[in-house]
């Protein structure tokens, strides 16, 4: 930074005066704090120190960092005084070390009667000594100097942050900063956490009443942080009866929030999984519906979208690593063709010798499952390979407190929700799916009336692989990429043909939701593996009453 | 012919169960010596056939193709592997009555369920038991509902995934990931012995005679028409009159049972049994097995088990990244070009070179009737689906 200050005082030398590049002095009493600090008494040292750091001039912060630093000394003026500078990046000139200068308030250059910043030999100049008492003492300072900068900080989440950071560290100096960031702030969350950092630090140094009321106002903003600090009053035997019942109290209003918001995160993580699911189950159920074909390569076929993905990354990472944050963007279509291309081939290379053997279909499919992923084990190793969610899908949007909704699955979800919409609408508003519809129907009388039942059955294949791919693609935001990616999957999107009925938008998507809702239901309470076990259970027993899914064919298309 | 038949399979069981025991007895050096090595991969092959008739009798023979076999092996294995472990007693490392893993788990008394696989008769009983017990609750619960076809592949598919979660639980004090291993004796057997394990090599083979003989007597009786029957339509035989379902269940428990005695006899010759041996994987290289040798022949299986397992131990220890290739490649090629199997294709050319004079009597059921949709479509349907 100061390396460009200087070029351009050194291209305009005419144009500032010494005066301009000083700026305005410092008021008297600073003045004397920066004499002060460089004193050899370190007492007088920490506690004008202190002085500066209360001020709360901005343009003390550059000091009280030099000073942690050690880059303070004292430059001798003409006269026999002495002023207290900041020394920047060494230069060395033949067998002398020279420094450039700059005022201890503000940090500006000085410069020289000739108009360029003053270079002063490191020997002439006396070192300020800092010792590690002082720079402990001048942390803090440092920090709610930093903490206030980020306050004004026009991105909330910095503020919010910076908030909490200080509710954290604070003391009563810092209450004074957050009442008039609260005053000022508009963003509710923000505002959430401004208050929060202030009663967490009037719980810690207020008064006994002033604790008392901040127990109870943590209470009110149901703050998790202060779950901690409360539970030691609460369990503390010393602490004043009303404050250990306000903190009881408050601990109890937390602990019920808190339910509620962690099963409102089930829910959440239950829906983006039955997306995920989804993804991959519509694209087998219209498989299976139109072609009576049990892909069991269909999760292979995602795990090349992931790989896709991968790659696609890794080629922004090296060719385009400014546009790095649009590769998800195009990795989308491009896991889509991927897996599209490897399902068309599939279906026109092997696949459509079998129509009406399902039982064969479902071996051979595994037989390529095995082959692609051992394909995919040689190829990229078997570990599993690192995918970076792109910047605009980290983070998250809060929508209460204490619940925080990630962008990665919220775009999860959106994704499975446009999929189905177009699906819904290829299959019932467009001629390509009044076809497959006939051909799901009755493939001999749709090829009499001259549909190509075979290029409607290789298309739909695609269509399904690259849904399969699109899972892929999302699957790698929330979670690993490995060759057995596909194998996690694959039970449970047959579980949600199974139980939504073969090919039926409706049942694939209530059956998606059920399934992965409940997968995420039972999970903290009993662990994964019983929730596998008891949605077989609860599989099997609901099949008892339909056998044929949710939404069974009936009438003439029911089975033979 | 069928004269011919019966003596080829009575010389190769003869070779199975006396000769190559007889082989492995030679002095050292010998040139016509089976290692004792062999002997044992040999019947761990015997034991995998066995479970492969089974396999054979639901798939080939009844076209129910079931993906959760493993898990008949495994539960015939693990009460095996439990009489095993409790045989051990204090020869283990920790040197504690209680089986290592459960040492190191912090268990401190024997769990109510492993005490009664002190006693022989028991586990050998459990062995039996355990499995049909199982599958006729699954069975029950899947046929009586008409679960057919793909959906019943798949359900069992994830009966298979189920329970290999199930058995890598600590919790279940199963030994978890690692199995039980480190047996020591069988029946007072010391089991690291050459004896012993000649021993356990002739049991495996008898006992695969005896699955044999069980199979074919099977098929061959009205229950067996009716089984095939099931596998060409089943739809027309629930309309003549009989029930799917009852004949289906008897299949698969007779199936289970078989899988769980092979998976005995390839606990204690192994050594070691674990969840890997019971997931969705295993259980569907069963079915290439099946499938490689030839499915609605009783021959198929034995072959099969025995070719594809020897191929994947020439292969696995040569070329180990190659293997997932080779049985993909095997899924592929056999379902596409080979579905009659090896011997179902032998068949077929003997057949044609020497025509049958009076019956099909002597083959049951050519794997071609299997050819036709498992799930009866309406004849419409029909036309596209192409004679290859």
């Amino acid at each position: 930074m100061w390396k460009s200050l200087l070029l351009a005082l050194a291209l305009l030398p005419g144009l500032i005066t010494p005066a301009v590049a000083q700026g305005a002095g410092p008021a008297p009493e600073i003045a004397k704090h920066i004499v002060d600090v460089a004193s050899t008494d370190s007492d007088v040292q920490e506690a004008a120190a202190v002085a500066l750091g209360k001020t709360g001039d901005r343009k003390i912060l550059p000091l009280l960092e030099a000073l942690r630093e050690g880059s303070v000394y004292l430059r001798p003026l003409p006269g026999g005084k002495k002023e207290t500078v900041i020394v920047g990046d060494k230069v060395s000139e033949g067998d002398k070390t020279l420094v450039p200068l700059f005022t201890a308030y503000g940090r500006e250059p000085i410069v020289g009667p000739d108009g360029k910043p003053l270079l002063a030999e490191l020997s002439t100049l006396e070192e300020v000594s800092t010792g590690r008492r002082l720079r402990v003492a001048i942390r803090p300072l440092i920090d709610a100097f930093s903490g206030q900068s980020d306050l004004a900080n026009p991105d909330p989440a910095t503020r919010g942050a910076a908030a909490t950071k200080m509710g954290y560290t604070g003391d009563g100096g810092t209450l004074s900063i957050l009442e008039t960031a609260l005053s000022k702030e508009s963003d509710r969350w923000v505002r959430f956490a401004l208050q929060e950092a202030a009663a967490l630090i009037r719980l810690r140094v207020g008064t006994e009443t002033e604790r008392v009321a901040a127990a109870r106002a943590l209470g009110r903003l149901r703050s998790a942080n202060a779950m901690e600090p409360l539970y030691q009053i609460a369990g503390d035997s010393q602490a004043p009866a009303p404050l250990a019942a306000a903190a009881r109290d408050a601990i109890k209003r937390i602990e019920r929030w808190g339910l509620l918001t962690q099963a409102i995160e089930i829910a959440f993580q239950g829906l983006s999984l039955s997306s995920i699911l989804l993804l991959m189950a519509l694209g087998l159920a219209i498989v299976f519906g139109l072609m009576g074909v049990i892909n069991m390569a269909h999760g292979e076929l995602m795990a090349l979208g992931a790989y896709s993905t991968f790659l696609m990354q890794g080629w922004f990472a090296a060719y385009l690593p400014n546009r790095f944050d649009y590769y998800f963007l195009v990795a989308l279509p491009f896991s889509f063709l991927v897996s599209a291309t490897v399902g068309f081939v599939l279906e026109r290379g092997v696949i459509r010798f079998l129509y009406g053997r399902p039982l064969e279909t479902l071996l051979l499919t595994w037989g390529i499952s095995l082959m692609i992923q051992q394909g995919l084990r040689l190829w990229f190793g078997a570990a599993n390979v690192d995918v970076t969610s792109p910047r605009w899908l980290s983070g998250g949007v809060p929508v209460m407190i204490g619940v925080q909704l990630p962008y990665n699955r919220l775009f999860i979800i959106g994704l499975a929700t446009v999929c189905v919409a177009a699906m819904y609408f290829l299959l019932f508003r467009t001629d390509a799916g009044l076809r497959i519809r006939a051909v799901t129907q009755n493939r001999g009388m749709a090829a009499c009336l001259g549909v190509r039942a075979r290029w409607v059955d290789a298309g739909t294949f695609a269509l399904g692989a690259g849904l399969a791919g699109l899972a892929g693609c999302a699957i790698t935001q929330i979670g690993n990429v490995g060759p057995e990616l596909g194998q996690n999957y694959i039970v449970d999107s047959f579980m949600v043909v199974v139980t939504g009925g073969v090919g039926k938008l409706l049942g694939s998507i209530l059956a998606a939701v059920g399934i992965g809702g409940l997968n995420k239901i039972i999970e903290p309470g009993m662990g994964a593996v019983f929730g596998k076990v008891l949605i077989l259970v609860l599989v099997i027993l609901f099949i008892q009453r339909r056998p044929s899914g949710l939404f069974a064919a009936k009438g003439r298309y029911a089975e033979s | 012919m069928r004269s011919l038949e019966r003596w080829g399979l009575l010389a190769g069981a003869v070779l199975l169960v006396a000769v190559l025991p007889t082989l492995n007895v030679l002095p050292p050096g010998s040139p016509l010596r089976v290692s004792d090595f062999t002997l044992n991969l040999f019947g761990k092959f015997l034991a995998y056939a066995i479970l492969a008739l089974g396999i054979d009798l639901i798939w080939g023979y009844t076209g129910v193709l079931s993906l959760g076999h493993g898990v008949f092996f495994g539960l015939g294995a693990y009460a095996m592997g439990m009489h095993l472990m409790l045989e051990i007693g204090t020869r283990s490392v920790y040197g504690n009555v209680l089986p290592d893993f459960m040492v190191w788990n912090r268990v401190t008394e024997l769990p109510l369920f492993w005490r009664p696989f002190y006693s022989v008769p028991f586990t050998l009983l459990a062995v039996l038991v355990v499995p049909a017990v199982f599958a006729w609750v699954f069975g029950y619960l899947t046929f009586r509902s008409r679960i057919r076809g793909v959906y019943f592949s798949i359900i069992t598919q994830a009966l298979a995934l189920s329970t290999w979660l199930m058995f890598n639980r600590n919790a279940m004090n199963l030994g978890g990931t690692n199995g039980l291993s480190g047996f020591k004796s069988i029946f007072g057997f010391t089991l690291n012995s050459a004896a012993t394990q000649r021993g356990l090599y002739i049991a495996t083979a008898l006992c695969l005679c005896g699955a044999y003989l069980l199979c074919r007597w099977i098929t061959r009786s009205p229950a067996g028409r009716v089984l095939i029957a099931i596998r060409d339509s089943e739809t027309r035989v629930l309309f003549s009159g009989y029930s799917p379902a009852a004949f289906k269940l008897f299949v698969f428990v007779v199936s289970a049972v078989l899988a769980g005695v092979a998976g005995a006899l390839y606990a204690p010759q192994v050594g070691i049994i674990t969840p890997a041996k019971i997931g969705v994987l295993p259980s569907i290289e069963m079915i290439i097995w099946v499938a490689v040798g030839g499915r609605g022949t009783m021959l198929g299986p034995v072959v099969g088990a025995f070719g594809v397992n020897w191929l994947q131990s020439l292969l696995t220890t040569h070329y180990p990244d190659l293997w997932l290739l080779v049985l993909g490649g095997l899924f592929v090629a056999v379902v596409l070009f080979f579905p009659d199997g090896v011997v179902g294709t032998a068949q077929k050319l003997i057949g044609r070179m020497w025509p049958p004079q009076a019956s099909t009597a002597g083959v049951v059921g050519r794997p071609d009737e299997g050819r036709r949709p498992e799930e009866a479509k309406p004849p419409t349907n029909v036309p596209h689906i192409q004679a290859r």
